[in-house]
């Protein structure tokens, strides 16, 4: 076997969080109209405010059409074909573990996130969600005492609606596009952070979510607020169950940092690819956004994107604060017929804002993978400074890698700079490996993983080993 | 150890290797020298596995095995090490975790158990010292932004680690000043042992000073047309190849 083949064979991977959970599911009937949202707003106990944004934004949504700028092929979405709420039957309202069905449990059980406290990663504290509800949040007593809110989304429209009428849809509003304004009508659940002045949260807070019910759209929103003086550090993990048809997931997370505040997001995306012929998959149509909304402080988002059939993302930072920094590190792996069409924004406003994007691509098989990155200094911004790294690696002859990178540059004190490499994974790298007793499959590992090691290092301890891992799965044959 | 046998090899259809008959036994030194193109370099990929060299003739045995239908990486936990000419550079990709990935998958197929991390960095340790290599390059990514000299150095200290039976040297002392020569020639000597063997292969008589061989062949237009004692370096270094290519232009 040469080469080629064999790095063919071990990017036809398994995808091994494809199992289904049985539990009885309520959900609504398909399709989208005034009553289905009227009837999850009552479902939800929201206030009477949120049901009247989240018309507006669904009439709003009813003129929009779906934007077709990106480098994919986006197969046609019936909208009315999707339901739009599915909520395991055991989960409706109560919050204790004794309570939790034994099968959910399980099922974050074998996804590696125990729901049990003393089970879990020390410093870790996690909201599952899985399809439109959250399941449990945990640690939730600690961190109150520290005046820590982290709930889920529904609770915090409940408990919370001041937070939520103040900032939710202020970085994006249901007017910024088209899946967002979709999001804004119909989210049914995701995670509410607040950090309150001069607090750093002690532990990593953490949202996994899972999709299970079939023919169902996920629609989560999540909201962190990190006040003056403090920080957060939040990861998101994903997976869904191996289905043919493809299914929806369109999110919408907004963070917001306050004077000398710093939030570090970082994102695991593992959701179903599809197989290897490109069948099956989720569309992965996310908006996610934050602004540094006072001097000095920061938002660096991590991601590292394996899965999905079609990703369409572009986590910005709008730099409004004097001094801030916004950082966007980036690994995407499309293998297959995946598609990816990812990238950041920055929008630099304030005075001596910084942003540093490193963006590495790896494409495999029949895949496409797009980097498309904006970087905007405005006209007060004076002395603002990006650097932008722009890698793109191939493993094959037959997949695609594109780079579209926009400067916009309205202040002459502004310093710019883009870099850009893209290679093919190295016969002589492998080879090097080889003849040091290391196998192709662990070589191209070895090297894919020292490629992206930039990004890897971003994430917290706890995740940078578990993504190594995922990087290399996904590009690999064998999976126990 | 190894026996090549009428070994003939081709890249891109153009023949290079015509008919090499070799024998090295353990704790033997061997010499390569030879004009550029004599298809010394061709000689170490054949026997390291490279698969742009086809092979269309003869056989390899080492250790009693059939070399020729090992992957690279099998023959490599057999114990034949390939020093590079040219040191490839694996960005990010750290000196600790390349050399403990190579190491416990030749322990593997040694059957002894996997070095645990901090024996690992102690075994890495006395490796270092040894062969005399800066802290400071282990400490870093595979061969990135090495010097020239770097690289060699570090080809050396990935053979102590490895304890290859056969360590093939492709023209390690090219592009090495003396003082990186001496250490690599060092290093070499210490590693010598009984039931271990060397191939160098060279275009100069310089490394030789250091790493006195037992044996030294002339391989010129694919063939090796001279075998002789140590005394045959000295003798190329001071006539050039000239004399041997009149002498084997019309064979």
């Amino acid at each position: 076997m040469n080469n080629d083949e064999i790095i063919q064979n071990l990017t036809q991977s398994d995808y091994k969080y494809g199992f289904t959970t049985n539990v009885d599911t309520e959900t609504f009937p398909k399709g989208l109209n005034e009553d289905i949202i009227r009837r999850l707003s009552a479902i939800k106990q929201e206030p009477e405010f949120m049901l009247e944004w989240r018309l507006k934004a669904y009439n709003y949504w009813k003129q929009m059409e779906m934007p077709l700028w990106a480098h994919l092929k986006i197969p046609p979405i019936d909208y009315q074909d999707i339901i739009y709420y599915a909520a395991p039957k055991t989960v409706v309202a109560h919050n204790s573990l004794d309570e939790i069905d034994p099968e959910l449990k399980k099922t974050f059980d074998k996804l590696g996130i125990p729901l049990e406290e003393q089970k879990q990663l020390s410093g870790v504290a996690v909201d599952a969600v899985m399809d439109s509800v959250s399941i449990k949040t945990t640690f939730k007593e600690t961190l109150a005492n520290l005046g820590i809110i982290f709930c889920s989304m529904s609770e915090a429209i409940r408990e919370h609606p001041d937070l939520i009428k103040k900032y939710l849809g202020s970085v994006v509003p249901y007017t910024d596009n088209f899946f967002a304004a979709l999001n804004s009508a119909v989210f049914s659940d995701g995670s509410f952070v607040y950090i309150p002045k001069g607090v750093r949260c002690p532990m990593e807070l953490s949202t996994y979510f899972r999709i299970n019910a079939r023919n169902t759209g996920q629609f989560e929103r999540t909201l962190i607020i990190a006040d003056e003086d403090s920080y957060v550090s939040y990861l998101e993990g994903c997976t869904a169950p191996i289905r043919d048809e493809n299914q929806l997931h369109a999110a919408v997370v907004e963070l917001i940092a306050l004077r000398n505040a710093e939030i570090k997001y970082s994102t695991v995306q593992n959701w179903y690819p599809g197989d290897k012929n490109g069948k099956g998959g989720i569309y992965n149509f996310v908006t996610k956004r934050g602004i540094c909304k006072e001097e000095n402080s920061k938002i660096s988002w991590t991601q590292v994107e394996t899965g999905s059939a079609i990703t369409w993302k572009y986590p910005s930072c709008i730099l409004k604060g004097d001094h801030s920094v916004g950082e966007f590190y980036s690994v995407a792996v499309t293998n297959n017929y995946q598609q990816a069409d990812t990238g950041t924004k920055m929008i630099h406003i304030g005075k001596n804002t910084r942003s540093r994007i490193v963006s590495k691509g790896i494409s495999a098989g029949n895949s496409q993978n797009s980097y498309r990155g904006l970087v905007k200094i405005m006209k007060n911004a004076e002395n603002a400074r990006n650097f932008t790294q722009c890698d793109s690696m191939l493993l094959s002859d037959r997949c695609g890698a594109h780079t579209f990178p926009y400067i916009e540059i309205d202040n002459p004190t502004a310093i710019a700079e883009h870099e850009a490499t893209t290679s093919r994974i190295g016969e002589d790298q492998i080879f090097y490996c080889n003849q040091r007793g290391i196998s192709t499959e662990d070589a191209v590992g070895l090297i894919v993983n020292g490629y992206a090691r930039e990004v890897l290092n971003q994430l917290p301890m706890e995740f940078a080993v578990e993504a190594q891992k995922l990087l290399q799965i996904t590009l690999e044959k064998s999976v126990g | 150890m190894l026996t090549i046998k009428n070994l003939k090899a081709q890249i891109n259809g153009k023949p290079i290797l015509k008919g090499i008959n070799l024998e090295i036994k353990a704790g033997e030194v061997h010499a390569i020298m030879g004009p550029n193109g004599s298809g010394k370099s061709t000689l170490a990929s054949v026997l390291a596995g490279r698969d742009y060299v086809e092979v269309t003739n003869g056989e390899v045995l080492f250790m009693g095995q059939n070399l020729l239908e090992l992957a690279p990486e099998e023959r490599a936990r057999m114990g034949i090490f390939l020093g590079f000419q040219y040191p490839v550079e694996i960005p990010g990709v750290s000196m600790v975790t390349f050399m403990r990935t190579a190491v416990n998958e030749i322990r593997k197929y040694r059957n002894l158990p996997q070095l645990s991390a901090s024996d690992f960095l102690k075994y890495m340790r006395e490796k270092k010292e040894l062969v005399e290599i800066d802290t400071q390059l282990t400490n870093r990514s595979v061969n990135e932004g090495f010097s020239g000299g770097e690289k060699k150095k570090n080809e050396i200290f990935q053979m102590a680690m490895l304890e290859p039976k056969l360590a093939i040297l492709d023209e390690t002392d090219s592009g090495l000043d003396i003082d990186a020569l001496r250490i690599v020639a060092n290093g070499v000597n210490k590693l010598k042992r009984p039931d271990n063997a060397y191939l160098v292969i060279t275009h100069y008589q310089r490394l030789l000073d250091y790493i006195v061989p037992d044996v030294v062949h002339v391989l010129y237009d694919g063939k090796i047309v001279k075998t002789a004692g140590k005394e045959l370096a000295l003798e190329l270094e001071e006539k050039g190849y000239d004399w041997i290519k009149k002498e084997f232009q019309n064979l």
